[in-house]
């Protein structure tokens, strides 16, 4: 019976280190360990060995049916292995194939130009601000220093409704209706779309957006101003953008500039771009008007500020060197999904 | 503004700089150059030569052979030309070998210019070339004394009589010089004058301004015994001075006075139209000349025109005016549009003998509304109407009797008739210099400052601490006024840059915006990009959409200066932008095109309009292409969710919408509130537009979006106990919705409804004819046991029985 033990053992082995496939293996072990496997019977077969001689033939038995159980389990990860293996293999894939895109839309490049402005506006404490674009003339021009009559209002170009409701010209019409309601530190900034009547060409057009900035405190000075629109310029342009300050005069604010900023083009070169001087004008501003600060109640002996006015289209156009503003109107596909 | 530096320089002597530096330094302390011109900037080696001797030209008949003189020392050269008017003797520009001139004689400019080289014309040999005005870069309009056609000649001009051969004929002409354009702001009146830029020139290089000396002038004999003067309305007209010039003689004027008005853009004509011009521009004072003769009763009247009354102006139009407009008449008759342009009736012509010269200041706002109103934008009016200084009249026209009599150009008669009740004095505007450090963010002397102010003269009185003002500087008015003037001498770019201190604010961005902000990224998201479209657009719109004559939405705000027709409304609804950019889309055959915009509608309270319109910002989806109604639905619902709106949303299949499919739109409601609709283009629009696809559009109205939404989100748990799911297959009548199947099983769910699904819909073969099926999935939760079948069964048969009373059965 001993011999015959070991014999099985052996050839139960070799037929598991012969097998291939998972199948094969699993019918070796029917054959040897199932219910009527060869092992099995074997045990059955047990009670005819003499008592004395049981245990240690029991334990031949299990020791043959652990090492068996032993190889198949090896055999069988030593498939598993293999198999996936191959499996790998053969799903192999062509990784320079085109991405599937999802399609997701673009966002208008002023909302981008403008959401960038804002930005760094909110991150240096403006809170932003909205207005009406159907407007008193008290807002868009009186409250502003502009009295009935001024030439300031040719220049303008305005869109009237009736007599004293206009389409605003200008952001700087929200001045007014926050100094009426806030008592200062004022600090906001004031997009939206303003009107002119000017035709339709590469330049122009009849609306179009600007933002307007406002900050009104004791004791700011035209140095802060001068240092926020430095920042400003320096945030949406680069960092090493310079900014020039030239007099100029808005009925608003007193003394008044216009602000250059070096160009970013050419690094102030001298260009196409910015016609060869090296800068380009980007907005106007001044030290608010005291008596625009009377007007909406806050006394200009306490208090002090000063005001800026950015047009967003041609921030637009200059960062994303749109050559024509009557793309930013026509929506054309082939151009919104460059941004 | 255009004034070449020859004239800065006549009254700034000493000024020494180059044209950028001029142009930088100008534009730092305010008077903003544009840009300039250098007019001899491609004229080279062109002299002063003689034509001593013409032959003809053996192979062409249109061209002669000269041999002309280019040095003092008697050197010729030979040059073949086809110039008509070249003749022995005459004395012409010459440009040598290697020259350049600036353009062809056609009068065409070449950037560049074009370089002159030694060649052989039709076989003859050319060693240069004789040069019309053209040639030089200039016009003959603006160099009258150039003849029609052909070469410039010096020698038919006796001003150039002491021209010397082989001398610069750039010089000659007074090319050597630089033309500065300026862009002056509106309140520097001053400044738009000659002086008035050459007082900043000075004041700007620190150095001296030398005005012109205007000396007294006249004969013994009194004006006032020739004209008298009358102002009927004194707030029109402050001041009106008359002077009288006799024994007239008409002449061309000098060179000088020609190239000066020249340079400035002004065509010279004769000496006393010049010298009106030339101190116009020197002054900015304009003035008029009348034929005194033509004066009936030698009288001034400055009254306002009578309403309906007809004039006719020197350039022989008529025009209507009306009494809003000043006059300048006689004793019986208007004899110019005050301000504007003289009359036909008086006018200067070669005959005068005995004219008025007037210098008058008329109000700046009746000048320019009456020049818009007749349409005349004259060069008069141009200044009149920013508002001028009277005391300048009187010096302005001192200096063109000044110049009357320098050039001969007649006999000024003594004395002037000035008629200016309420002379306009100097202002003494007080100063606090602290102020003005503080204001500014610097620390400068008190005397410093003083010393800027002087170099403008404004004076100061350090008595009581003023700056007094003349009356040429209307823009200084109040110590803000004064801060400008120190900062823009100490110079904008010292100032140093700081960031204002003080109580730390905020940043932020609306609740709006946030919400908008939500309504970007859930469109985008889905593929739509966003449009911009204009605010105002044509009335046709309405009739585009197919709007009832009654519709609310015809009620819109006119704009009542349009543009034109096509920008003549402030839209009421926005779907005009959005088809129109979907048409362009399609137009340029791009595929799949997704839109949306975020922008305002414009709803009259009242028409016409007494208070500001309703602004409502609408959130517009439109797409042609990939997708359907449901796609855009479910963009619209994503939306909702993501902006906090829970509750009851509901589609109303009939949303009154002409311009939409009439089985494919539905009004958008939330809980009870219409907050937008949407739906499939009606045919007929995208036909109007020539879309020449199915299109779909959705607009949801922002403001009410905006009161509905929150970002208060409260976490429920995840569910311990598992879900109970039921499928329910019904068959129904064709015309029963979705939503009423829906109403019936939120409403008879029972509290244990978690959720339903419709998973299946179908009609065809094995359903009866005007029947449908629908299947839904309805699933049932506790969040604190596992439901047993009893009570889940009993929440179906409840949905059951309400389904049954629509006349809804479970397929069997």
């Amino acid at each position: 019976m001993k011999e015959k033990l070991a014999e099985l053992r052996e050839k139960a082995l070799t037929q598991i280190g012969a097998s291939e496939g998972l199948e094969r293996l699993n019918d070796i072990r029917v054959a040897f360990l199932g219910k009527k496997g060869e092992l099995t019977s074997m045990l059955k077969s047990l009670k005819d060995v003499a008592p004395e001689e049981r245990p240690t033939v029991g334990q031949m038995v299990n020791e043959a049916r652990a090492a068996i159980e032993e190889k198949l389990e090896e055999r069988r990860r030593a498939f598993e292995k293999k198999f996936q293996e191959e499996k790998l293999k053969a799903e192999t894939i062509d990784v320079t194939l085109p991405a599937k895109k999802p399609l997701i839309g673009h966002r208008h490049p002023n909302t981008i130009a403008l959401e960038e402005v804002e930005r760094i506006f909110v991150g240096m404490g403006y809170e932003v601000v909205e207005g009406p674009e159907v407007e008193y003339d008290y807002y868009n021009f009186e409250a502003l220093n502009i009295p009935k009559n001024h030439p300031a209002r040719d220049e303008q170009d305005t869109f009237y409704i009736t007599d004293n409701i206009v389409l605003r010209t200008q952001t700087s019409s929200v001045q007014a209706h926050v100094m009426e309601h806030t008592k200062p530190p004022i600090r906001i900034i004031a997009p939206g779309r303003v009107f002119r009547s000017d035709e339709v060409d590469a330049t122009h057009s009849p609306s179009f957006h600007q933002i307007e900035g406002l900050v009104i405190d004791k004791h700011i000075t035209f140095s802060d101003l001068k240092g926020t629109l430095a920042e400003f310029a320096k945030e949406l342009f680069g960092e090493d953008t310079k900014v020039k300050f030239r007099p100029h005069h808005f009925p608003f604010t007193e003394p008044s500039a216009e602000v250059d900023v070096s160009c970013f083009k050419c690094k102030g070169k001298g260009c196409r771009f910015c016609k060869g001087s090296g800068w380009i004008e980007i907005l106007g501003c001044g030290m608010v008007h005291p008596k625009v600060l009377k007007m909406s109640g806050i006394d200009p002996e306490e208090y002090t500020g000063f005001a800026f006015g950015v047009g967003l289209e041609r921030i637009a156009l200059l960062k994303y060197e749109i050559d024509d503003m009557r793309l930013l109107y026509e929506n054309d596909m082939r151009f919104l999904k460059q941004f | 503004m255009n004034t070449p530096l020859s004239w800065i320089k006549a009254y700034v002597p000493d000024l020494d700089c180059t044209a950028q530096e001029y142009t930088d330094a100008m534009t730092l302390t305010g008077t903003k150059v544009e840009g300039f011109e250098r007019f001899d900037a491609d004229l080279e080696k062109i002299v002063v030569g003689k034509v001593l001797k013409i032959e003809r030209h053996p192979d062409a008949d249109k061209l002669v052979i000269c041999q002309v003189q280019v040095d003092a020392d008697g050197r010729t050269i030979q040059i073949v030309t086809g110039a008509p008017n070249v003749k022995e003797g005459a004395v012409v520009p010459v440009v040598l070998d290697g020259g350049r001139v600036a353009g062809g004689h056609d009068g065409k400019v070449t950037p560049g210019g074009i370089k002159i080289k030694k060649g052989k014309l039709r076989g003859v040999e050319s060693d240069g070339m004789m040069c019309s005005i053209e040639e030089m870069g200039r016009t003959r309009e603006m160099y009258p004394d150039a003849p029609e056609e052909g070469l410039y000649i010096f020698s038919d001009n006796p001003a150039y009589d002491k021209l010397e051969i082989g001398s610069d004929a750039v010089e000659a002409l007074g090319l050597h010089d630089v033309n500065f354009e300026y862009e002056i702001t509106s309140n520097r009146v001053d400044c738009f004058g000659v002086l008035g830029i050459a007082r900043e020139a000075a004041a700007t290089f620190q150095k001296a301004f030398v005005p012109p000396v205007v000396t007294e002038t006249g004969n013994r004999e009194k004006a006032s015994d020739y004209v008298s003067v009358e102002i009927e309305d004194t707030k029109l007209c402050s001041r009106y001075v008359g002077r009288v010039v006799k024994n007239i003689k008409i002449a061309p004027s000098p060179m000088w006075l020609q190239r000066r008005l020249a340079a400035n853009g002004i065509r010279p004509i004769n000496n006393i139209v010049d010298i009106t011009n030339y101190v116009m521009e020197e002054y900015a004072q304009p003035m008029h000349a009348y034929d005194l003769d033509q004066l009936s009763g030698r009288k001034i009247v400055v009254r306002r025109a009578k309403d309906g009354e007809e004039f006719v102006t020197l350039d022989g139009q008529t025009r209507k005016v009306d009494s809003s407009m000043l006059m300048i008449c006689d004793a019986e008759k208007a004899v110019g549009i005050a301000g504007i342009m003289g009359g036909e009736n008086s006018k200067i012509t070669d005959n005068v003998t005995t004219m008025l010269f007037e210098a008058a200041c008329f109000d700046g706002t009746n000048i320019r509304l009456s020049s818009k109103k007749l349409g005349m934008r004259t060069d008069a009016a141009a200044k009149f109407e920013k508002g001028l200084d009277p005391n300048n009249a009187m010096t302005a026209i001192n200096r063109a009797c000044q110049l009357i009599e320098e050039l001969g150009a007649g006999e000024v008669v003594g004395g002037a008739v000035d008629v200016y009740p309420e002379p306009k004095m100097e202002k003494r505007v007080k100063f606090d210099y602290k102020r003005t450090n503080a204001v500014l963010g610097i620390e400068l002397e008190k005397s410093e400052m003083i010393r800027y102010f002087e170099k403008l003269n404004l004076n100061y009185d350090h008595e009581t601490d003023e700056v007094i003002v003349p009356t040429w500087r209307q823009d200084v008015n109040e110590q803000c006024d004064l801060d400008e003037e120190v900062a823009r001498f100490y110079g904008y770019d010292k100032i140093p840059t700081t960031l204002p201190t003080g109580e730390a604010t905020t940043g932020k961005i609306s609740f709006k915006m946030r919400i908008e902000q939500i309504a970007r990224q859930i469109a985008e998201q889905f593929g739509f990009s966003e449009a911009q479209t204009y605010s105002f657009e044509s009335p046709k719109v309405f009739e585009k959409l197919l709007l009832s004559q009654e519709d609310k939405q015809r009620q819109a705000v006119v704009i009542s200066n349009p543009l034109g027709e096509d920008y003549s409304v402030m839209r009421t609804l926005p779907l005009g932008g959005m088809l129109t950019s979907l048409a362009t889309n399609y137009n340029r055959r791009n595929k799949n095109v997704r839109l949306y915009e975020l922008a305002n509608i414009y709803l009259p309270k009242s028409l016409p309009l007494s208070e500001l319109p309703d602004e409502r910002t609408q959130f517009t989806l439109g797409f042609y292409g990939n997708g359907d109604f449901f796609d855009l639905k479910g963009v619209v619902e994503e939306f909702l969710e993501k902006a906090g709106i829970t509750g009851l949303l509901t589609y109303e299949p009939k949303a009154d919408k002409n311009f939409l499919h009439p089985g494919r739109q539905a009004q958008i409601r939330h809980n009870n509130d219409v907050i937008g609709y949407l739906g499939e283009v009606h045919p007929e629009v995208l036909g109007s537009y020539e879309i020449g696809e199915r299109a779909y559009i959705a607009v949801l109205d922002m403001p009410q979006i905006v009161e509905k939404a929150g970002f208060d989100i409260k976490y429920t748990g995840i569910a311990k106990y598992p879900a109970m799911s039921r499928d329910i297959s019904m068959v129904m009548d064709k015309g029963i919705l979705a939503g009423q199947v829906e109403q019936v099983i939120r409403k008879n769910g029972g509290r244990y409804l978690e959720h339903f699904e419709l998973f299946d819909i179908y009609e065809g073969a094995q359903i009866a004819e005007g029947k449908k099926s629908m299947a839904y999935s309805v699933s049932f939760r506790a969040s604190d046991k596992t439901l047993s079948d009893a009570e889940v069964n009993s929440a179906v048969e409840k949905i059951l029985k309400g389904l049954a009373e629509l006349g809804i059965e479970l397929r069997s």
